[in-house]
């Protein structure tokens, strides 16, 4: 973890198998999403917006490991961790505000719900 | 509390007494933190765009009486979008490959194709954005309208630095060739752009399908 | 701004000048103008004495172009000081107002006045004195604590002081061309909309918050990178100082909460300058989501201030205790902890705003859980004395009064959480009187004793105690005697930000605050002494060892000032109290075997691009289009360019360290 061992972390730079492997599941799992969309594959629009979230759940992970080449090892895990830690904070940051918000404009907004059911 | 039981052996000298300096100084390479700093860097421009999600994800259904997103988007504008970007990020994987391989040329070939592809990216924004524009639906018009300019443009203008970084970093090879620090600046955009990559996963998901589903 | 002679407003002039014109000066302000004479007196005798005596020449080389993270951590004390002097002017100007303006009296300041007063108060405090001192510290000593010559990029941390400087000089300017906002420290919507706050105050705020804070981001990622990537050998995380612990989980946070930030003021300004809706009343906008984005940012910011200090002070005890740190792992997962949960709590700022019961709750609880790891680092302190042999020097001293004053404003912060006593105390001055509790009794009292610690580090002389003594107990008997008055005022129920009262019974608890203030004016005053006093009698006070506190950081390991490549052989490092232990296995410095040492050289780059950012902040200030894109493009330029200087960096060579280190034996040699 110290001084020695950092000229080997910068090396993982992928292969040519690697990036193709990347780029065939990346499309796949993009072409889905757009077409279950675009057909109104599911009935129910909640089904469909759960599974196209876990789907670019799962090609955001598939870039990480074949594009942007994350593993623990490099860095000695550093990038790792702090790639974790900024998960946790984007996930904080984001259900967080809008756990807050919605509360917040149940509570003190009340005719904006009320407007907004009024949309087309 | 530190314990000072275990040493480490390479730190002892030939009777066993530890040693307080090594015979040559432990060497920090040029440039042996840019790698880890650049990611903590992208980390923090992560942030940003989390900050942007959350402002769409709670203004993204104040309409204030315009249009909404079904009313605007264009889905198979969308999906041409995507696929420029995921284009060019193969072909930086390309551009990186060759970098490896010590080819200069075909480095620069494939840095140029997927400046390209960026640019491609780039007008249809643009493109896409005049349009809604025009239709009225400016980011002034309503909650949801900021949002999403503010959201969208912000991964534009990543984009469009990029393109500049890219850009300058030919014109660097080019002078110098794929000496080491040219490498990691190569390695770096990389990281930059397979990043905005990452983003673009979310926006056209977060923004455009699931807007299609409202 | 306000109504001009139609003729300068027109056409060209707008052109050329945006909305600045003769009217935006305060000439109608004698305190204003006052302070302007007396600034630019002092100004014209420094300019005037440094080109006396030719001094713009070493200024530049060896300062304002340096890399040395030595040299930029005393900047950032020197910018942190200057305005720390100007933030301490609002306070106590705010503290006579109040003392005055009863029964009738409108006392001195005009509502336009004072409002600009207590908003560029907090400002200047957070953002231009704490954050500045506490990258100053870190930038000095985190890479002498882990043996290194330098930070992981030292043109970054050149340029990151220069853009917390500039963006220190936009603040400044709004004192004199234009005006400061009137919104108080965070800004809020829809009061810092353009239709509220039309002027350029909020514009002078969002731009000098945002250049610094490109400042800070970057000096957050440096020394992450330098914390993990350039510990000496040995240093594994469990051995490393607490200090550098504790620092490290600081930087975390400020690149963690920074972009918050960023964003967030981003945003307001969209609404100010191209009309979106983001936190507008009207158009589905949502001034709430502001409170709620800012907080996230500003709660991480309240442990980014206080987590070093925490650690000065576990250096301190533990060095004037002559012992190791009572459960220095402890002092690590507690630092930890508290960093996490600082991401977890930002909503107990807006209580009041109505989430509900729920909500609060969760949030009232994790603040209250955040008091168990502080309360554990108080233990530790405590029983790190327990059987020391104590020194009471002035770091020590520094240390008893914050542990004391601490904890104080860490039990009213507790109740503070407390949703349902927030609803009766929120925005009174209770709140005042808790978080200057912990800020000064923290922050301030903690960078006190820094100073007086390190000191001889940087400069090779200790600090006089006579002075410092004097400045130390009215400092702290000034600090009870301005606060605790503003616990009683808001059990009472007065709020913060007000410039006239009505009920004449509350003046003397504010005549008692303004005598507090009066009080730390003149500790303010002994500390100036002090440093002056010590700076004339340097000789007598000289530090030939480099070690003068019996130390047990790595940084007592060199000589004092520290060599420009600070350790001419990388230690080793077998333990957490490095010198400690180097210095009970027998250490001998070795006199012989010094080989070149590679360094990174100066680079004007960094002044050069925060320029160009103050010329386009004055151009978004002010409407001045022209100037604003020059300098964007030319900023754009600056940085490119430099990109293309692969050279940065120069070798000492062999004879140079050698001289270097034979004057330090002559130096040790003295000592006999």
């Amino acid at each position: 973890m110290s001084a020695h061992d950092h000229e080997h972390s910068q090396g993982s730079h992928g292969t040519m198998g690697s990036y193709m492997i990347g780029f065939g599941l990346s499309v796949l799992l993009t072409a889905i999403p757009f077409w279950l969309v675009m057909n109104q594959t599911f009935a129910n629009p909640q089904v469909t917006a759960f599974v196209i979230m876990g789907f670019a759940m799962v090609q955001i992970i598939v870039h990480m490991i074949y594009f942007l080449h994350m593993n623990t090892r490099s860095e000695g895990g550093w990038s790792m961790m702090a790639l974790l830690f900024t998960l946790v904070l984007v996930v904080i940051t984001l259900s967080g505000s809008m756990w807050v918000m919605y509360h917040l404009n149940n509570n003190m907004m009340p005719h904006m719900e009320h407007d907004m059911s009024q949309m087309p | 509390m530190a314990t000072r039981s275990a040493i480490d052996p390479a730190f002892l000298d030939n009777d066993g007494n530890p040693l307080f300096h090594l015979g040559e100084d432990p060497h920090h390479p040029e440039g042996s933190s840019t790698a880890l700093g650049f990611w903590i860097y992208l980390m923090s421009d992560c942030l940003i765009f989390a900050c942007l999600f959350a402002i769409y994800a709670v203004l993204g259904g104040n309409y204030a009486a315009g249009p909404g997103p079904r009313d605007l988007f264009d889905l198979n504008l969308v999906a041409l979008n995507t696929a420029m970007l995921l284009f060019s990020s193969i072909t930086y994987g390309f551009a990186m490959l060759a970098m490896e391989k010590d080819k200069v040329g075909a480095t620069q070939a494939w840095l140029a194709i997927t400046g390209l592809f960026g640019l491609a990216f780039l007008s249809i924004e643009l493109y896409e954005f005049a349009h809604l524009i025009h239709e009225g639906a400016t980011p002034q018009r309503s909650g949801f309208l900021s949002a999403f300019f503010a959201l969208v443009g912000t991964h534009g203008l990543h984009v469009t630095f990029g393109i500049i970084w890219l850009v300058t970093l030919m014109v660097q090879v080019g002078q110098k060739g794929l000496i080491a620090a040219n490498q990691r600046r190569l390695m770096c955009l990389s990281m930059f752009w397979h990043f905005l990559d990452v983003i673009w996963i979310g926006v056209f998901t977060f923004v455009y399908l699931m807007g299609m589903l409202r | 701004m306000s109504p001009h002679p139609a003729s300068e407003n027109s056409g060209i002039w707008k052109l050329i000048f945006g909305r600045l014109d003769w009217s935006s000066l305060p000439l109608h302000e004698p305190i204003v103008v006052g302070t302007f004479v007396m600034v630019a007196l002092g100004g014209a005798v420094v300019l005037g004495l440094i080109t006396k005596y030719r001094l713009w020449g070493m200024l530049w080389r060896d300062w304002f172009t340096t890399v040395d993270h030595k040299r930029i951590g005393i900047m950032y004390m020197v910018l942190g000081l200057i305005m720390f002097l100007r933030g301490f002017a609002d306070a106590i100007m705010m503290r006579l107002q109040q003392a005055m303006a009863f029964n009738g009296s409108e006392g001195y300041l005009n509502s336009h006045h004072y409002d600009q007063i207590f908003t560029a108060h907090g400002v200047i405090m957070i953002f231009f004195v704490a954050m500045p001192m506490i990258t100053g510290i870190m930038n000095y000593i985190v890479p002498l604590q882990i043996g290194a010559r330098d930070v992981s990029f030292p043109f970054l941390n050149n340029f990151s002081f220069w853009m917390t400087t500039a963006g220190a000089i936009i603040v400044m300017m709004s004192l004199f061309v234009g005006e400061f906002a009137r919104t108080g420290w965070l800004a809020y919507p829809p009061l810092s909309g353009i239709a509220y706050s039309p002027g350029v105050g909020v514009d002078y705020y969002i731009w000098g918050l945002q250049i610094a804070g490109i400042g800070t981001l970057l000096s957050g990622v440096n020394l992450i990178a330098t914390i993990v990537k350039m510990r000496a050998p040995g240093m594994t995380m469990m051995k490393l100082p607490i200090f550098t612990w504790t620092s490290l989980c600081a930087n975390i946070l400020i690149v963690a909460a920074f972009p918050v930030l960023t964003a967030v003021l981003a945003l307001l300004s969209l609404d100010r300058y191209v009309g979106t809706a983001f936190f507008t009343n009207d158009m589905g906008g949502n001034p709430m989501m502001y409170v709620n984005l800012i907080w996230i940012w500003g709660h991480p910011e309240v442990y980014i201030l206080i987590l070093p200090l925490f650690g000065v002070f576990s250096e301190v005890t533990s060095t004037f205790s002559s012992k190791r740190l009572f459960g220095y792992s402890s002092m690590v997962y507690a630092t930890i902890v508290i960093a996490l949960l600082s991401y977890l709590v930002w909503l107990h700022h807006f209580f009041t705003m109505g989430s509900g019961a729920s909500v609060n709750s969760f949030f009232g609880i994790t603040t209250m859980v955040i008091s168990i790891p502080t309360g554990a680092k108080l233990f530790n302190w405590l029983f790190t004395m327990y059987r020391g042999r104590i020194r009471y020097e002035l770091p020590m001293m520094w240390t008893v009064a914050f542990m004391l004053t601490f904890t104080v404003g860490g039990m009213t912060g507790v109740l503070l959480a407390v949703p349902p006593a927030d609803f009766v105390l929120h925005n009174s001055l209770f709140l005042i009187a808790h978080f200057h509790n912990v800020i000064i009794g923290g922050v301030l009292f903690g960078l006190f004793a820094a100073i007086n610690y390190w000191w001889p580090k940087a400069f090779g002389f200790r600090l006089e105690t006579t002075w410092g003594k004097r400045s130390f107990w009215l400092w702290v008997v000034g600090f009870w005697v301005a606060f605790m008055p503003l616990y009683v005022l808001g059990l009472m129920g007065v709020t913060r930000r007000m410039r006239v009262f009505d009920d004449p019974s509350l003046q003397i608890w504010f005549q008692i605050a303004a005598l507090g203030a009066v009080m730390i004016a003149g500790g303010i005053a002994c500390m100036l002494i002090q440093f002056a006093v010590s700076i004339k009698n340097r000789d007598q006070l000289r530090d030939t060892t480099g070690d003068p506190w019996d130390g047990r950081t790595l940084e007592w390991a060199t000589s004092s000032p520290p060599p420009d490549y600070n350790f001419a052989f990388t230690p080793v490092i077998h333990d957490g109290d490095a010198w400690a232990d180097m210095k009970k296995r027998g250490y001998e410095r070795p006199l012989t075997g010094y080989a070149p040492i590679h360094m990174p050289s100066n680079t004007g780059t960094g002044i050069i691009i925060a320029g160009l950012s103050v010329a386009f902040s004055v151009g978004m200030i002010w409407y001045i289009w022209w100037l604003a894109g020059l300098s964007f493009v030319a900023i754009l330029a600056v940085a490119i360019g430099h990109t293309f200087n692969y050279k940065r960096d120069f070798t000492i060579p062999r004879d140079v360290v050698e001289r270097t280190e034979g004057e330090r034996s002559a130096l040790l040699a003295t000592q006999g």
